[in-house]
């Protein structure tokens, strides 16, 4: 009797979680240049095409810029493609990444977080995705190594589904380089819940076709007569297919908990946040260390949970709300910066609770930039500070900074 | 020592000194696989986050619990330093954060009594080096001492055992060379002498 091979629980970093989930999902072209944290994505997966164990085009690039070209020319002929960058490799294909979402390809990038440059810093925050976060790809933030791979396997059934790319986020070193126990899925178990990719629209040399032509401002008619949508209208779709992506996200996580036993909470996740009069928001490995935080509060007395954003784009407005109906303080905890403004995801909060009458007050702290660590007292003490301004009447406050040493 | 020992919430943290080349990182990886093996279902395993070069200080870090690990942050208390390179004592401040009654292993041929190391923690030393060269685990003029400090930090510790020590790096190595560096790991175990308290 032929026996079913069981998933193994490895102990590696966040790169070679990525590596091995693409692997799994059995891509069929990678196009990448390797960039530090980034570099053992690329150096995994180069080893798997070259010693036989995933068969894909494996495209040497001379740049990130090309690295995505590569990946958009791919996915348009049919293909299952995979990328993945950091900072300023990010940062180098940005021309291509709002193609890549305008023209709809379902194509799957690791993001691996790193601050950009100047002064240079090959260290830890989120200021790369979060500067792409308007092009219309999909965002998802891993807390651990284990979410890594199982987002990345996610992200394909998302991406195929509603046609819109998806860009995998982590947190460089903190979990790219951090070894960690990881399941690691069976082959199998990923051919069951992630059929092969059956493209949307294909270039095809024997139906030759021009597409993403400069699009006027109107709808005009094409060669046969029909009316075709111009630029607003096609932008329009983008955005509704961003909104639906929402449902989409929380059916695949739920799906997924179904074959592989563990889900991670669809567009948000929650700790201890049920009755909590004080939550905790954040996205990536700082929401985790943000529970040990959680636990502190309590311990001290004060009602907190964590309410994390998992994924940002297109962003949890209703989980959010709905979530912090109860809360009377909501604190946000950004590893980026709009700079002249404040942290995204704080930004993003306050809007989405705004016009709801009473709702609670959001305080937001700027934590963790180019590689500063963050600790969990750290996140404890930021918040009491927040409690205690609630509670003296103060409900608006400047961003606050975390250790930063002045 | 017991897993609750000076540690917070029942998390140990470790964190190995060395030179870069020889192993630091991959020594705390080779741990946080033998831990996980002896029933620490959280384990972590960091290298200090910076750029490394040959011959430079370099460290990693590792956390071990009972319970899944939910921190990630650099650890600041650990209950165990091991140094793979005695000159780095003082150069790395070693010892910094090193708890109360932690142990601090270092590859050296003194008795512990004759390091020059103060502080409150209790002190194991294993000649390491001697101990790899025997065993000529030598890689382009480097001795590589890392997985004998595995076993002079099983000695110490007790936090995890040989077996798993063993598996860990079969695991890692082709058969012969984990044969080799097993019984360098081996014969430290059995070579570690534990002094209590600082000179």
């Amino acid at each position: 009797m032929a026996t079913v091979q069981q998933p193994e629980t490895s102990i590696i970093t966040g790169n070679e979680a990525m590596a091995l989930g693409a692997k799994l999902c059995r891509v069929q072209v990678i196009a990448a240049y390797p960039i530090t944290p980034q570099s053992q994505v690329t150096e995994n997966l180069s080893g798997f095409v070259e010693s036989g164990q995933l068969e894909a085009e494996y495209v040497t690039v001379e740049s990130e810029h090309s690295a995505l070209s590569v990946c958009i020319g791919a996915s348009t002929v049919g293909a299952r493609a995979f990328t993945a960058t950091s900072a300023n490799g990010l940062a180098y294909m940005c021309e291509l990444i709002h193609w890549a979402a305008g023209a709809r390809l379902p194509l799957v990038m690791g993001c691996v977080n790193r601050a950009m440059a100047a002064p240079w810093s090959v260290l830890n925050d989120q200021q790369d995705s979060m500067s792409q976060r308007d092009a219309g790809w999909i965002q998802i933030y891993a807390r651990n190594n284990q979410e890594i791979i199982d987002n990345l396997i996610q992200a394909y059934k998302i991406a195929e589904s509603v046609h819109v790319p998806v860009m995998v986020c982590y947190d460089g070193y903190i979990l790219s380089h951090t070894v960690m126990p990881v399941e690691v899925p069976t082959a199998e178990q990923v051919d069951a819940f992630l059929p092969s990719y059956t493209p949307h629209t294909i270039l095809d040399p024997a139906d030759p076709r021009n597409i993403n032509q400069v699009t006027l401002a109107d709808p005009r008619a094409n060669e046969v007569g029909e009316t075709c949508h111009g630029y607003m209208e096609l932008r329009y779709q983008l955005q509704e297919a961003l909104g639906n992506a929402r449902a989409r996200a929380v059916e695949v996580d739920e799906e997924y908990g179904r074959h592989f036993g563990r889900s991670w909470g669809g567009m948000t996740w929650g700790y201890k946040n049920e009755d909590a009069d004080v939550l905790l928001v954040a996205a990536g490995s700082i929401a985790s260390e943000a529970t040990v935080a959680v636990d502190a509060l309590r311990e001290a007395g004060c009602k907190a949970g964590v309410l994390a954003v998992r994924v940002y784009r297109p962003f949890p407005e209703r989980e959010l709300l709905e979530g912090t109906r109860n809360a009377k303080l909501v604190v946000v905890f950004d590893k980026s910066l709009s700079y002249g403004y404040q942290g995204p995801i704080c930004a993003d909060v306050k809007a989405a609770l705004y016009g709801t009458g009473g709702g609670p007050a959001v305080h937001g702290y700027i934590a963790g930039l180019g590689g500063r660590d963050v600790k969990t007292r750290e996140l404890v003490e930021a918040t009491q500070e927040s409690v205690r301004r609630v509670e003296a009447g103060e409900t608006h406050k400047e961003t606050g900074w975390i250790n930063c040493q002045f | 020592m017991s897993v609750d020992i000076g540690s917070l919430k029942g998390i140990v943290e470790i964190r190995w000194h060395g030179r870069g080349g020889q192993g630091a990182i991959s020594s705390a990886q080779l741990l946080a696989r033998a831990a996980f093996d002896d029933g620490f279902q959280g384990v972590t395993s960091a290298p200090t986050f910076g750029a490394e070069r040959r011959g430079a200080p370099v460290s990693a870090s590792n956390r071990l619990s009972r319970e899944p690990l939910r921190t990630f942050s650099q650890i600041e208390h650990p209950s165990a330093v091991i140094v793979l390179d005695d000159t780095l004592l003082e150069v790395a401040d070693a010892t910094k954060g090193l708890i109360e009654d932690g142990w601090l292993v270092i590859n050296s041929p003194l008795d512990p009594a004759a390091v020059e190391c103060s502080g409150s923690f209790r002190i194991a030393t294993a000649d390491a080096t001697r101990i790899a060269q025997e065993l000529d685990l030598v890689v382009a003029g480097s001795v590589i001492v890392n997985t004998a400090m595995l076993g002079a930090f099983a000695r110490a510790t007790e936090l995890v055992t040989l077996e798993s020590v063993e598996r860990a790096i079969a695991e890692k190595f082709p058969a012969e060379l984990a044969r080799r560096n097993f019984e360098a790991a081996r014969r430290t175990y059995e070579r570690t002498k534990l002094a209590t308290g600082g000179s």
